[in-house]
C-alpha cells in the first residue's frame, strides 16, 4: 500500500497517448468524421476536451489516434504540404492527395511512429471520401473506425452501417458509435466531436457527454 | 496504434471464442460459436460444443482454456447432481453458478477459464450468471463472454431490450454471434443455441450459410 502513496503520478513518465475512438463514415453527398475526446498518459487522463478532428483543408479533415505527439506532427506537416501542393495546381486539392501524403509519412517513417490516421473529405472529382492509412497502408472505404474504442463497435458497425445514408441518418450513426464505444472502452470519453463535410462546406459540432445518446445499464 | 491486448494472448491460453447468454420474456437463450483452436492459426476442431448441461435447465458455456473448463463443469455436474438429490429439487441457477464460482476462486492459481451459466428454476425463473477467471460472480440480464466478445460490445449495449420475446432474443443472439465470428479470427464454424424455458432445454444448430449477412459480405 506504501508503494502506491510514494509513487510518481503515470503522467509524468508515460507516454502520451491518445487512445481514442475515431470514426469516418460516407454518406450520399460527403462525409461525417467523429472523435472522442480523451487523451490518457499511462492511467491519467491529461486531456479532457482535445479535439482529435484535425484540418487538413476546408473540405478535408483527419482523425488522430495512436501516439498523440506523432499524429499531431503528421497531421501538421501534410497540412502545409497540401497548403503548398493545392496552390502549385491552382485548384483545391483531392482527398486521395491528401490521404495519399499522410500514407507517405506513416511508410516512410513506420518504425519511428505509431500513429494511425483516418482521413476523410469531400472533393468535386469524386464527392465524399474515406481514407485508412494504418501503418503505411492506404485503403478506399465507405467507413472507417480506429482507436482502441474502436474493438468494441465492429459489431456495431458492421450491423448498423448502410450505404447512401442521409446527412442526419449518417451523423445519428457516429454519435450513437462514439457513445457505446466510450460506454466501454476506459481510454475513451469526455464529448464527441463530429464534423460534417458536403459540397456546401464543414459543420463542426460538440457534443457533450450528457447529452450523448444513452443506452440499455445495468 | 493503440493494441488491444485480448486476454487470450497475454495468459497464453488456446481457445479463441465467442459465448453469450441473453434472458427473453420466459426463458434464456444461451449461445457459442464452435471453433476451438491452437495459437493462432491451427484450428484444432470446426464444431466443438461449448454448451455443456449440468442439469436439466441449466447449461454453461465455457471460455478460456478448454481443458480447465472441462475439468470444472464436470466436477460441477457432480456436485451439483449430489446437491439436487439431498434437497429433493431440482437446483437453483445460483446454485450451479455458486458451485462453479467456488472451484474458480478456490484455484485461481491454477485454472484459466471463465463461464457463463444460464438456466431456469422455479424460483427465479430465467437467470444469466457470469463467472469470470478470477472467481467473481455476477447475475445479469445478458452476458457476453470469449474473445470475440470485445467486438460486439457496443452492438449489444445498443440493441439489447429487456422482455424480449423468443423470436426477438433468437435473432439478437444470431445477429451478435455472427458479428463477432466476422470480426475475430480464432471464433468461427457454426452457432449453437439453447432455449431454456420453463419447459425443457432445446438445441438449435446454424450452419454458417444460414447465419445473419451484413453490409460487407
Amino acid at each position: 500500500m506504501s508503494e502506491e502513496l510514494l509513487a510518481e503520478p503515470g503522467w509524468l513518465s508515460e507516454e502520451v497517448k491518445t487512445g481514442t475512438t475515431i470514426i469516418a463514415v460516407t454518406f450520399d453527398g460527403g462525409v461525417v468524421l467523429g472523435s472522442d475526446s480523451r487523451v490518457s498518459a499511462g492511467e491519467s487522463v491529461v486531456n479532457r476536451v482535445m479535439n482529435k478532428l484535425s484540418p487538413l483543408h476546408d473540405k478535408i479533415y483527419c482523425a488522430l489516434s495512436g501516439s498523440a505527439a506523432d499524429a499531431q506532427t503528421i497531421a501538421e506537416i501534410v497540412n502545409y504540404q497540401l497548403d503548398v501542393h493545392s496552390i502549385e495546381v491552382e485548384d483545391d486539392p483531392l482527398v486521395c492527395s491528401a490521404a495519399t501524403l499522410v500514407k507517405n509519412i506513416s511508410y516512410k517513417y513506420k518504425e519511428e511512429l505509431s500513429a494511425h490516421l483516418i482521413v476523410a473529405g469531400w472533393d468535386r472529382k469524386e464527392g465524399g471520401q474515406v481514407y485508412a492509412t494504418l501503418s503505411g497502408l492506404l485503403t478506399k472505404q465507405p467507413f472507417a473506425i480506429g482507436g482502441s474504442g474502436s474493438f468494441y463497435i465492429n459489431g456495431f458497425v458492421d450491423a448498423e452501417f448502410r450505404k447512401n445514408m442521409t446527412k442526419k441518418e449518417t451523423q445519428e450513426f457516429v454519435v450513437n458509435a462514439l457513445a457505446l464505444a466510450m460506454g466501454r472502452d476506459g481510454s475513451s470519453g469526455g464529448v464527441a466531436y463530429v464534423v460534417t463535410i458536403d459540397k456546401d462546406g464543414t459543420e463542426e459540432k460538440c457534443i457533450l457527454g450528457n447529452e450523448l445518446p444513452k443506452f440499455f445499464d445495468q | 496504434m493503440e493494441r488491444l491486448q485480448l486476454h487470450s494472448q497475454i495468459k497464453g491460453v488456446s481457445t479463441g471464442t465467442t459465448i453469450l447468454a441473453v434472458k427473453f420474456n420466459g426463458g434464456v437463450i444461451i449461445g457459442s460459436d464452435s471453433r476451438a483452436s491452437m495459437g493462432e492459426s491451427y484450428v484444432s476442431s470446426k464444431t466443438i460444443n461449448k454448451l455443456i448441461q449440468v442439469h436439466d435447465r441449466i447449461f454453461c458455456c465455457i471460455s478460456g482454456s478448454l481443458a480447465d473448463a472441462q475439468a470444472v463443469t464436470k466436477m460441477a455436474k457432480f456436485q451439483l447432481s449430489f446437491h439436487s438429490i439431498q434437497m429433493d429439487s431440482p437446483p437453483l441457477v445460483k446454485a450451479a453458478a455458486s458451485i462453479m464460482k467456488e472451484l474458480c476462486y478456490n484455484n485461481k492459481e491454477e485454472l484459466q477459464a471463465g463461464f457463463i451459466t444460464a438456466g431456469w428454476d422455479r424460483k427465479k425463473g430465467p437467470q444469466i450468471y457470469t463467472v469470470a477467471l478470477g472467481g467473481m460472480m455476477l447475475s445479469q440480464p445478458f452476458a457476453i463472454g470469449g474473445s470475440g466478445s470485445t467486438y460486439i460490445y457496443g452492438y449489444v449495449d445498443a440493441k439489447f431490450k429487456p422482455d424480449m420475446t423468443l423470436e426477438e432474443a433468437t435473432q439478437f443472439s444470431k445477429n451478435a454471434l455472427a458479428l463477432a465470428m466476422g470480426r475475430d479470427n480464432v471464433s468461427g464454424g457454426v452457432v449453437h443455441l439453447v432455449v431454456i424455458t420453463e419447459a425443457g432445454a432445446k438445441h438449435v444448430v446454424v450452419p454458417g450459410d444460414k447465419l445473419p449477412k451484413f453490409h460487407n459480405e
